[in-house]
């Protein structure tokens, strides 16, 4: 979805100008619409799937929009689950602009969670600051190095980055377990391996106002930052040549071997940087706990986000919100967790589906406006 | 913080404060009419509650409430250990104006129920693994927890008269105290029978993982292994994949016997139900809740699954015979002399830990006769 020429064309006479706003608002609806089709196209055979079951749809969408965004408590709790998913949807959508398509981000979590515990263990008694900054390097140095060495995979030795960031977050967990268990094992944690608890003073807190940690902050920060990489520098606009093409990319000249390692790393970095957050905000130690599945969700963002930096927010917060309201879900209509899965699924496909519409649609393409219908 | 915490004033304001500004006045009036004559009980499990295991254990225990005067019960399940958990409280108190939560996963205690329960004083929180302790914990918390080491026992027992191969096999999930001693007690239990049993391990390092627990349970009969027990949250797998190789079977958690009832000899489940009918029964009358309450076959907090077909009336006997014991109370599983598996002594002669012993709380070892190794 690269907007090459999205501005409104340069004229004096009115008729042009007003043509090319026109052009320029059917380009950007695109971008909008489609979701959004999409998205209701999806809770409609959803709606169909509830009925199938002998429920009411319209209880359903209620409860849902009581349950993510109804009240402050519920917007808190939509936010706190959001909070992780961005920094993991980055993990998935950064090489995507690269072409890459790395699910494994998992292992990234997982690993930068164990690595700030250990670095938490390590500088005990350093001053808060200090010890919270370590934290998150130790994190996004080791989510970096290992997405990193996916890329580094991908480029050098032609290994598909998708096999191997999968098999590869196996990896971390099992890694993580041998360490949580073995040489890193706090000896009191007895029924539940863990790491040494970290110093209190390292806990990032919540948000003043709010009763969602720092960690939403983070991620919006990082998305944000995202967009700024990929939209307005030159390693964004490299990154972008070798995503459409990598034989022209190399042609040009450009580094495309340090352009993928660079890009995973930095994926990975963000994805360290949320097990540290996660470790730091919400766990206080490393433990099994950590692989708790936001690696996996995070595709499911980048994806319906459709690999947009600034779009994974908005994405993650309704997933956060159809996360939140699932409890609600169950416990009022007693319907089963997977209900919530069901639903995420349906959405996943017809958003992919939806993907086919870009381009093709009269509307919203004005090259396709000169030509008969 | 009132003792008599049938419901709390404080608590219905705030409720139906809640539903009159935010307009939730219709889908909450059923949970308000049924709590304002009796009281909310929230349930939270960490896996799918038809798992025919370790949260089925609790749903069962949950369903047998559904009956009590004036209580309504409210369940989530798949709540993972993280902030998720948190919020799931947080939504069941503010959302259905629970007034007692069950988190019925180890790993929710510290730091997620720790955290609620200082966040909302006057809620009654009860977590299944008992690791409250007193002047550490806040008041309003408190830990329940079974002592299912003599079912793993009695497993045994079953397991030793079953095996021809003289081989049994234990699919477990993390070599931490609890599963060893169970693995412990599974071949000891066994060896009541026939001391030349031996009893072969795989750790499969999570708690559920079906792929890896169908591998191990296939390999662990390939090595001969002819009775198949596990410690994971979901015996399911284990189950149907031992019996699909022709092996029997102990259960574990809950009864697996609907999912091979040929093949199922015995098995080891919690027994939850009483542990929450005293509970609610003393909400509901306004007693103290217990902070911290434990037991084993004998007290009721744990049961065994019918003898199935394939029991001998030699097994029986035993069986039957064992089970008596262990219900006279101060019955002993590991007892010197006792070797661990790498010939180092665990218990002297004479040496006898009850299942209460402090001393096997912290068990880091496999007993001679299990073949495996905890890292």
């Amino acid at each position: 979805m690269t907007e090459i020429a999205s501005g409104p064309v340069a004229s004096t006479l009115g008729g042009p100008a007003l043509a090319g706003a026109l052009e320029w608002a059917a380009r950007r609806a695109e971008g909008l619409v489609i979701p959004l089709a999409a998205l209701i196209v999806g809770m409609a055979l959803f709606s169909i799937f509830i009925m199938l079951l002998g429920k009411s749809p319209a209880q359903l969408f209620d409860l849902m929009w009581r349950g993510g965004f109804g009240s402050w408590f519920s917007v808190q709790n939509t936010l706190s689950r959001a909070a992780p998913l961005l920094l993991a949807a980055l993990c998935v959508a950064l090489p995507a602009r690269l072409g890459l398509v790395v699910i494994g981000g998992e292992g990234a979590i997982v690993l930068g969670g164990v690595a700030a515990a250990a670095m938490a263990v390590l500088v005990q008694g350093a001053p808060a600051l200090i010890g919270v900054i370590l934290m998150g390097i130790a994190g996004a140095v080791a989510g970096g190095v290992w997405i990193g060495a996916v890329g580094a995979l991908r480029h050098y030795r032609a290994v598909n980055e998708t096999i191997s960031s999968l098999l590869m977050a196996y990896i971390a967990i099992a890694l993580m377990n041998h360490l949580v268990e073995g040489p890193l094992r706090d000896p009191a944690s007895l029924n539940k391996p863990s790491t040494h608890p970290m110093d209190p003073a390292f806990v990032v807190g919540a948000v003043p106002g709010m009763d969602v940690h720092w960690g939403l902050v983070a991620g919006i920060i990082a998305c944000v930052i995202s967009w700024i990489l990929i939209e307005k520098t030159r390693w964004g606009f490299a990154a972008r040549i070798a995503g459409g093409n990598v034989r022209a990319a190399q042609v040009q000249g450009l580094a495309v071997g340090p352009l993928i390692v660079g890009f995973c790393a930095l994926a990975g970095a963000f994805a360290g940087l949320a097990g540290m957050i996660e470790v730091a905000a919400v766990q206080g130690n490393a433990n099994a706990s950590l692989a708790s599945g936001y690696g996996y969700t995070g595709i499911l963002v980048a994806f319906l986000a459709r690999h947009n930096p600034l779009a994974i927010i908005p994405v993650a917060i309704l997933l956060g919100g159809i996360d939140a309201s699932g409890g609600l879900l169950q416990r009022r209509m007693d319907l089963p967790d997977a209900t919530v899965q069901v639903l995420q699924g349906m959405i996943f496909i017809v958003i992919l589906f939806s993907e086919t519409f870009y381009g093709r649609l009269r509307v919203f393409n004005p090259d396709l406006w000169k030509r008969p219908a | 913080m009132t003792d008599r915490l049938m419901f709390s004033r404080r608590q219905i304001l705030k409720t139906s404060a809640a539903g009159a500004v935010l307009g939730f006045a219709p889908s909450l009036l059923p949970v308000r009419s049924a709590f304002a004559a009796g009281a909310t009980i929230g349930f939270i499990y960490v896996g799918p509650k038809d798992d025919y295991g370790y949260n089925q254990a609790h749903a069962e225990g949950a369903a047998v409430l559904k009956g009590m005067e004036g209580i309504s019960i409210i369940e989530e399940e798949n709540v993972p250990e993280t902030v998720d958990v948190q919020k799931t409280m947080e939504s069941m108190i503010n959302l259905d104006g629970a007034t007692m939560l069950f988190p019925t996963s180890f790993g929710y205690f510290d730091p997620h129920m720790l955290a609620m329960c200082e966040k909302f004083p006057e809620i009654r929180f009860r977590h299944c693994g008992g690791m409250w302790s007193e002047g550490k914990h806040p008041k309003n918390a408190g830990s329940y927890f079974g002592y299912i080491g003599q079912g793993q026992y009695l497993n045994g027992v079953a397991a030793g008269h079953a095996t021809k191969t003289k081989k049994i096999g234990f699919v477990a999930a993390k070599p931490i105290p609890q599963v060893l001693l169970n693995i412990n007690s599974f071949l000891l239990g066994a060896r009541s029978v026939d001391p030349a049993i031996t009893c072969q391990v795989i750790f499969t390092g999570e708690w559920s993982l079906a792929v890896k627990e169908a591998e191990a349970t296939n390999a662990l009969v390939d090595q001969g292994a002819d009775v198949i027990t596990c410690h994971v949250d979901s015996p399911k797998v284990v189950v149907e994949t031992a019996a699909g190789r022709g092996t029997f079977i102990c259960g574990y958690h809950a009864n697996q016997s609907p999912l091979a009832p040929e093949k199922y000899l015995t098995g080891a489940e919690w027994n939850w139900a009483n542990i929450y009918k005293m509970y609610v029964e003393k909400l509901v009358a306004g007693e103290e809740l217990p902070n911290f309450t434990r037991g084993g076959l004998a007290d009721g907090f744990v049961k065994m699954s019918p003898l199935g077909s394939g029991v001998s009336e030699a097994a029986r006997a035993q069986f039957d015979g064992t089970l008596a014991e262990i219900m006279k109370g101060g019955f002993s599983v590991i007892k010197g002399p006792l070797n661990n598996n790498k010939g180092e002594v665990v218990a002297t002669e004479g040496q006898a830990f009850v299942e209460t012993a402090i001393e096997l709380e912290s068990m880091d070892y496999l007993v001679e006769g299990v073949v495996g190794s905890t890292s």
